[in-house]
Order: C-alpha cells, then sequence, then structure tokens
C-alpha cells in the first residue's frame, strides 16, 4: 500500500531519546525524498519529564498535523496518558510498545487501535552501548519505508562528535531494530511506505523559530535586545550567534521592558532592530511601542503566541493575542500587525514585515505562534526575496531640517546620529513638524493624520493575504490555523466541494477594500481561529463587511486544529 | 556647511539650542545643562556623533535645550534605550540624563543592571530629592519624615537609598557625584566620565527651589571635591558608610571590560542558510 501521508507518534520518558529518534526519522525521511513535520509535547517539568514527537511524514509539503495517527510508537509508559487528548487513533493504528515494560496504563489497555509488543530493550541489551530508542528508529524506519542508507547518513551527521564506537552501536542499533520490524512483519501489520518525490530542489529541516530568525536577518536586522520567554527563546538564541556572523549583535536585557526600549535606541541610531517575545512580554512592552509609533522609530516585535491569559500554558499554542496585538498601544497609535502562516512562511512574513517596518517609520509587531514555532519541518528551500530594510533617510546638510515634516506620503525622511545639520530630538511627546514638542490641537491633529496616513497609503501589493480557490463558501483565517484549513479544503475539493481560502497575513493596518475585491462571489463566510472569545472574528466584523451568513468556529489552546474539525464544521454548514 | 565654519571650535554655547527651558526660574537644572554643555565643548565633540538620551521628568527634558541629538523616551528607560543605541552604534558618544525618580524608581532595575554591564555610556542624574514634574512627591532619595507630599502626609516611612552606594555595589566603573551650585566643578566631573571607558554615573545635587525651597540651603553645606578618587572597593565603600550624602568629587574608577560586541561580518547570509539544508 502505498498512502498520501503517515503519522506517528513517539513517546517516552525524560532521557529515552523521543525527540532525538523523532527528529533522525524526519531528517533521514526528508534524505530519501519525503516531506515532514515535526511537532514536540513534553510535560512540565523543567528536565526529564515524559516528552512526546509527533511526526507527520508525506510525499507533498505538509505543515499542519491529521486527524489521527497510524503508529504510536511507546518506548515506555511512564505517563503517556499524559499525552491522551494529542494522540487521536483509531482501530486500524497500532501502538508499539516493549514486551518487558509492564503495566500499561489504561489509556493503552482500553485503546480501540491494536497493539504489538516487540523486544526492545532486550534487542538493544544484545547491542554492545545499544539504546532502545536506535532500535526503535529502525522499527519505525523499516514501517515508515525510510531506507537504511538514509537513517545512517543522519546518523553520521548528528553522531559524528561522539566518536566511532557511538555511531557505530546506534547503526548497529537500528540495523537491529529494522529486522525486529521485517521478523515481525505480520504482527505488526501496518505498512506505511509512501512514495518518495526525489529533490529537484534543495530541501531545509527547520522550525518555525528558526524560520522566524532567518526572515529577520534576509530583511536586514543587524540588531537584536532578548529576554528570554517560552516558546519565543529560540528565535534570540538561534539569532544571537547567527547576528554576530553578520556583523549584528544580541544583547541579553534585564527585563522585556529593557529589550524594547533597547531596541528603539539601537533603532534611532540607524541600525534595523527587532525583538521576540510571548504574550506577557507583549504586554510589558507596549507603553514603548506607543513611543516607537509616536517618536516614528521602527522596530519589529515577534510574538510567538501561546496559551493566555498570564502564565497561562507557556508551552501550548493559542491565537488569543491578537486583541492586544491590535488594541493594546495607548492612545490612537496606528502600527503594523503580520501573521506569518507557515513555518516557511515565517521566513517570509518576518522579512516583509521588517521591510514593512522600516519603510513606515513604525512599530510592527509578527504573530507567530508555539505550533509554528517550536515544530520543525522539512520544505523546499524558500526563494530569494527582495523585502530588504529600506528606511528613507535624512542627508547631510540640509537646511532647516524638519524630521516630522509633513510629506503627501506621511514618510518624513529620518536624520541618523552622525548626519551632521540633523540633530533632533525623538520624542515621546506630541511635536511639531521641527520635533519640538507641542501641544496644539493643529500639531497634534496633523502628526496624527501624518502616522495613519503612512500607513494607509502605503502599497502593501498582493502579501496582504494568502487567497486561494474560488467558491461561494469562503473560510477566512489566520496564522498556524491555516494549514489545517487549507487540507480540510482539499479534502472536499476531492469531494466537488469549491472553497475559497482567505488567510490574513496582514492584520493592521486593515484593508477593506483588497478584503471586498477578495470575498466578491462570495456569499457563505467560516472563520476559523484559535481563540476562546472570537477574537479574530470581532476584528473582521469590525473592519469589514462580511456576509450575512457567516459562521466561526473558534476554540482555544491546547490542542491544534484537525482538518476533520473543519471538513465537518463546513459540512454541517451544509 | 562651509569647511571654515565647521573647523572653527566649538563653544558651550553651540551646544545649547535655542529652546527655552520649561524649569523654574532658579532651578538647578540649568546648572547641569551648562556643565553638560561644557564638557561636550572641552572634548570637541562633534554634535552630530553624540546623542543625550533621557526619560521623563523636569531633568530629563535635557535633551531639546542641547544641539546634539537627543532621544526624550518614556519613564525610566532612559538608560535601556542609550545602552541600545551604544551598542548597535560603537561610534557615537552617548550621554544618558534625568531624575532621581526616573532614574532609581521606576528605572531602578535598568540602573543597576547598566552599571554591571559596563556599556560606554554617561549617566548624568540631576538628583533633587522629589518628583517635581507631577508636583513634590516622594522619590527613592527622599527623606523618609518628609511630610511635603500630599502622596505620603506624613512622610513615606521608607529609607532613601545613596545611589551611590548602589552602583559600587552593582559594579559600576567610574562613580561620582556633583553639585549644581559648582557648574565648572561639574562639568569637570562629567568630562572625566565621559572619558573613563565603560559606564560612569554621576549623581548631580540639583535643588528644586519649588517643591523643596529648604534645598536652597544645600549650597552651605556641600563640600566641594572633598572625595578623593579611589580604585579599591573596600575603600570607597568605607567611605559611603558614613557619607552624609553632601561630600563631591570621583568616588571610584576602575578598569573593566567594556562591553561592546565587535561588529564585524564574518559569514554571509547564503553561508548562514547552508546550515538548514539536510
Amino acid at each position: 500500500m502505498t498512502s498520501q501521508t503517515v503519522s506517528i507518534a513517539i513517546t517516552g520518558a525524560g532521557g529515552a531519546g523521543v525527540m532525538t529518534a523523532g527528529q533522525m526519522l524526519l531528517d533521514a525521511a526528508a534524505k530519501a525524498g519525503l516531506y515532514g513535520l515535526m511537532t514536540r509535547s513534553s510535560g512540565p517539568q523543567i528536565r526529564g519529564g515524559e516528552a512526546a514527537a509527533f511526526i507527520r511524514l508525506s510525499s507533498e509539503p505538509i505543515d499542519c498535523p491529521d486527524d489521527f495517527f497510524d503508529v504510536l510508537f511507546c518506548f515506555d509508559w511512564m505517563n503517556v496518558d499524559r499525552f491522551a487528548a494529542e494522540l487521536p487513533l483509531r482501530p486500524d493504528s497500532v501502538i508499539i510498545g516493549d514486551v518487558d515494560a509492564k503495566n500499561p496504563p489504561d489509556m493503552i489497555t482500553t485503546s480501540i487501535a491494536r497493539q504489538v509488543m516487540v523486544p526492545l530493550s532486550q534487542t538493544a541489551n544484545e547491542v554492545e552501548g545499544g539504546r532502545p530508542n536506535m532500535i526503535g528508529l529502525g522499527i519505525l524506519g523499516e514501517i515508515a519505508g525510510v531506507p537504511l542508507e538514509a537513517l545512517q547518513n543522519v546518523l553520521e551527521r548528528v553522531l559524528k562528535r561522539k566518536g566511532q564506537v557511538a555511531l557505530d552501536a546506534s547503526i548497529e542499533g537500528v540495523k537491529r531494530g529494522m529486522q525486529v520490524a521485517s521478523d515481525l512483519e505480520s504482527e505488526i501489520g501496518i505498512d506505511l511506505h509512501l512514495a518518495s518525490q526525489p529533490s529537484e530542489q534543495t530541501r531545509w529541516s527547520l522550525t518555525g523559530n528558526e524560520s522566524t530568525g532567518m526572515g529577520a536577518l534576509r530583511g536586514g536586522v543587524r540588531f537584536v535586545a532578548a529576554y528570554p520567554i517560552t516558546p519565543a527563546t529560540e528565535v534570540l538564541e538561534w539569532l544571537a550567534p547567527n547576528l554576530e556572523r553578520v556583523g549584528g549583535t544580541l544583547v541579553q536585557a534585564e527585563d522585556e521592558l529593557a529589550s524594547i526600549n533597547m531596541i528603539i535606541g539601537g533603532s534611532f541610531g540607524g541600525v534595523p532592530s527587532l525583538t521576540a517575545t510571548s504574550g506577557p512580554g507583549l504586554a510589558l512592552m507596549t507603553e514603548a511601542l506607543g513611543l516607537a509609533v509616536s517618536a516614528e522609530i521602527p522596530v519589529v516585535v515577534i510574538d510567538v503566541m501561546r496559551g493566555g491569559p498570564s502564565t497561562g500554558i507557556p508551552t501550548k499554542s493559542e491565537q488569543s493575542d491578537l486583541n492586544i496585538a491590535l488594541h493594546g498601544l495607548h492612545g490612537d497609535a496606528p502600527h503594523i500587525v503580520t501573521a506569518p502562516n507557515s513555518i516557511s512562511d515565517c521566513l517570509f512574513t518576518t522579512q516583509w514585515t521588517v521591510h514593512l517596518a522600516e519603510s513606515l517609520q513604525t512599530a510592527a509587531i509578527v504573530l507567530s505562534d508555539q505550533s509554528l514555532g517550536q515544530s520543525r519541518n522539512i520544505i523546499d528551500k524558500p526563494a530569494d526575496l527582495a523585502f530588504v530594510a529600506k528606511r528613507e533617510v535624512a542627508e547631510a546638510g540640509v537646511e532647516n531640517y524638519k524630521r516630522y515634516a509633513l510629506t503627501d506620503s506621511g514618510i518624513s525622511p529620518m536624520a541618523i546620529p552622525g548626519t551632521a545639520g540633523g540633530e533632533y530630538v525623538a520624542d515621546g511627546l506630541e511635536t511639531a513638524e521641527n520635533a519640538r514638542p507641542s501641544s496644539q490641537a493643529e500639531d497634534h491633529y496633523a502628526q496624527l493624520d501624518k502616522r495613519q496616513r503612512k500607513l494607509d497609503q502605503f502599497d502593501y501589493g498582493q502579501h496582504w493575504a494568502q487567497i486561494e480557490g474560488e467558491g461561494e463558501l469562503a473560510v477566512i483565517t489566520f496564522g498556524s490555523v491555516t494549514a489545517p484549513v487549507r487540507e480540510a479544503i482539499k479534502r472536499l475539493a476531492a469531494e466537488g466541494q469549491k472553497i475559497k481560502m482567505i488567510s490574513m497575513r496582514l492584520l493592521s493596518p486593515a484593508l477593506p477594500d483588497k478584503f471586498e475585491d477578495a470575498m466578491k462571489g462570495v456569499s457563505k463566510a467560516l472563520v476559523v481561529e484559535q481563540t476562546h472569545s472570537k477574537q479574530f472574528y470581532r476584528y473582521l466584523r469590525s473592519e469589514f463587511d462580511l456576509p450575512k451568513d457567516t459562521n466561526v468556529l473558534a476554540k482555544p489552546g491546547p490542542l491544534p486544529f484537525r482538518p476533520a474539525e473543519i471538513v465537518n464544521k463546513i459540512k454541517e454548514l451544509g | 556647511m562651509d569647511q571654515a565654519v565647521q573647523q572653527k571650535p566649538l563653544t558651550f554655547k553651540d551646544y545649547k539650542s535655542d529652546y527655552k527651558p520649561v524649569w523654574c526660574p532658579g532651578c538647578g537644572d540649568y546648572s547641569v545643562l551648562a556643565s553638560i554643555t561644557k564638557a561636550l565643548a572641552e572634548l570637541k565633540i562633534n554634535r552630530e556623533d553624540c546623542a543625550v538620551i533621557s526619560g521623563i521628568g523636569c531633568s530629563s527634558r535635557i535633551p531639546a535645550y542641547t544641539s546634539v541629538y537627543g532621544f526624550h523616551g518614556i519613564h525610566g528607560r532612559a538608560l535601556a534605550s542609550a545602552t541600545g543605541l551604544k551598542v548597535a552604534r560603537p561610534d557615537l558618544t552617548v550621554i544618558a540624563t534625568g531624575g532621581d525618580g526616573d532614574g532609581f524608581s521606576i528605572g531602578g532595575n535598568h540602573f543597576m543592571h547598566a552599571c554591571r554591564r559596563n556599556v560606554d555610556i554617561t549617566y548624568v542624574v540631576m538628583d533633587n530629592e522629589v518628583y517635581g514634574m507631577t508636583k513634590g512627591q516622594a522619590s527613592p532619595t527622599t527623606a523618609a519624615d518628609w511630610e511635603g507630599s500630599k502622596l505620603t502626609p506624613h512622610g513615606t516611612g521608607v529609607s532613601p537609598f545613596n545611589p551611590l552606594s548602589i552602583a559600587l555595589s552593582a559594579g559600576a566603573s567610574f562613580i561620582a557625584r556633583g553639585f549644581a551650585g559648582d557648574p565648572n566643578g561639574t562639568a569637570k566631573l562629567i568630562c572625566e566620565a565621559m572619558q573613563h571607558k565603560g559606564f560612569s554615573f554621576v549623581q548631580v545635587l540639583s535643588p528644586c527651589v519649588t517643591f523643596r525651597p529648604e534645598q536652597a540651603e544645600w549650597k552651605k553645606i556641600v563640600r566641594k571635591g572633598d572625595i578623593s578618587a579611589s580604585a579599591d572597593l573596600g575603600e570607597a565603600a568605607a567611605f559611603l558608610a558614613t557619607d552624609d550624602g553632601f561630600s563631591t568629587g570621583v568616588l571610584y574608577e576602575s578598569q573593566r571590560p567594556v562591553y561592546q560586541p565587535d561588529l564585524k561580518e564574518t559569514k554571509n547570509l547564503k553561508e548562514i542558510e547552508a546550515s538548514f539544508e539536510l
């Protein structure tokens, strides 16, 4: 049998090597010409807790989880029940466990899925220095049709630092695992071989947080201030060494108030600047974002959203920072809000957002989320794009320079320190055109108009939304929910139903004309979002004209959207 | 600009803007403004190569009264913005200014970390032991029994702290105290602070004639230049143990590694992208 996609979950106690085995399987599958996605889940322990790797492999690019897992592979039974809600199985799924693991939990014994016990630790013990996770990798490789040479290639790359002995033990373990799977072929009774697509294009393996970091570099960011917060930290950790390589730098700040004000300082100095955080950090930064808007200093804040409010569910995804990103600033403070719609798009959207912030001299927030940020994806190498930071700067020696000159575009040339004759004070106080503080009504009106005008008049091109397909029904969404929506629409298309998808990349400023164009011929809408209070739907209602027949599918984290939920909702609408 | 004009040495007046300060007549901050501009003239800093960064408060209005680049940001965050600017643009001379409320209360955390980070910036705090812009409330340097504020009519009951002690224990590498009543002495201190490699902190006692009129007496109490600079932490700490807050001069100066990453490109984006390839 050759299926289109396969889904494999791997679980085990901390230290069992779940994540290592998972990533090796993903990378080896990619070596063998497949695409894939790996999402990680772990218990609340800082170290040593139970862990789960959720992998989906496919012949074609894939970027969301499937409805069910074909295989649940458990190295042990340690707290596996904590993942129960994340592990939908069906009758033809297989749970593979260790024959020597005692007392399987109810979740396993009462599961509708078949159970097959294999000699996992026994086989590992037969290999000098053998580890069960390598036996498991071999078993899964055999079941999924990932050839030994691809697995061996990945092992060589990953384990070369550990020395030949460790490498040989791992290769031997993988071989034994493949043998176990082939010996027990009829018991396991599942064949998940996929048709591989020979690589014409270079493929990348990266997480959303790394993709975001690369987008920042491509966009021209050379200064970053950082305060750690889950699940955004990896953006910053990836940027630290890589910024250094391209002649930029990252400073670890004492708190988020410092990090946002540091990047405002760096950008005042003419260097494109960025920080990354999550909801609680964004809340701390909103005062300073008002300053960036008022003083017209470009900065970009990446918000890798997690379950909120407050500490919430830091390791799980949600889209519930939409409201604060759109409306959290004090005063009338027009700014940019964007959202990447896939791991690959984290790169594009971040790069584009840096370009927008720099061009428009304003603050920008990128709404990524945990499910994008911390998942690893095999993608085709993204095309090189021309969006590089482009700030309109003032030349030296301009007579009577006015920093906040009332131009038609609303964009005024910015003098960068070091430019003689451009000396001015960037100010949070309202100012006149010449940057002098002013509380005069005419100055306030004029500057408010200017700061709004520059955003309203800018040509955002086609990038404001990802629009796919045609149909009387439009599914409107944003961010990480795009992938399951797209897959749901594809499944319904196979059944003959035509549906349009509008996934919004630019959330602020709202572009009602473009939205109206996109909605031509649409008489019915479904809004899909991962919030509890329908934040996205309320935003759409406040900014755009929606069809009378508009429905909402909103659910909060921590569980991801699966395509079947969206298919069912659309079918329910009739 | 004409070359000949550009080469003419600038005087302290050239570093002042033509903008009239919002300060009350007699405010100590006028004198500190003069000291800062004198230091800039003394060190022959090009106007375009210098930035004065501040937060919110009476003294934080200073950037607008100078003719160099300025940044008047939000309450308490001057040091964060100044740090970002200097690290991103090490070629610039960066001076942060502000008051005791801005620097030691809302911005207290940044003060501590600026001391230990040791970025090459100078921080001048005009300390008048009161929030003036909001019409007279107690700050972290106000005496516990000061009953002059409607907000704390019985005094705060909270001991003030000595900013020099905080700076010393947080690892600042240059610490000094000046007095607004001695503008030349203060200009000299600011000059030394700016020449110091690393974070330099200058507390300037700057009387508030409006909400703390009793501070007019300071000129009788302040001892000009009676602190002798030490590079020994123990010695400086011992001095502070009996400090009444009215000694002036350089308290402590030592050489520590300056926080300044080398901004040199060693790889291009393509090489970085290659790390994603399998």
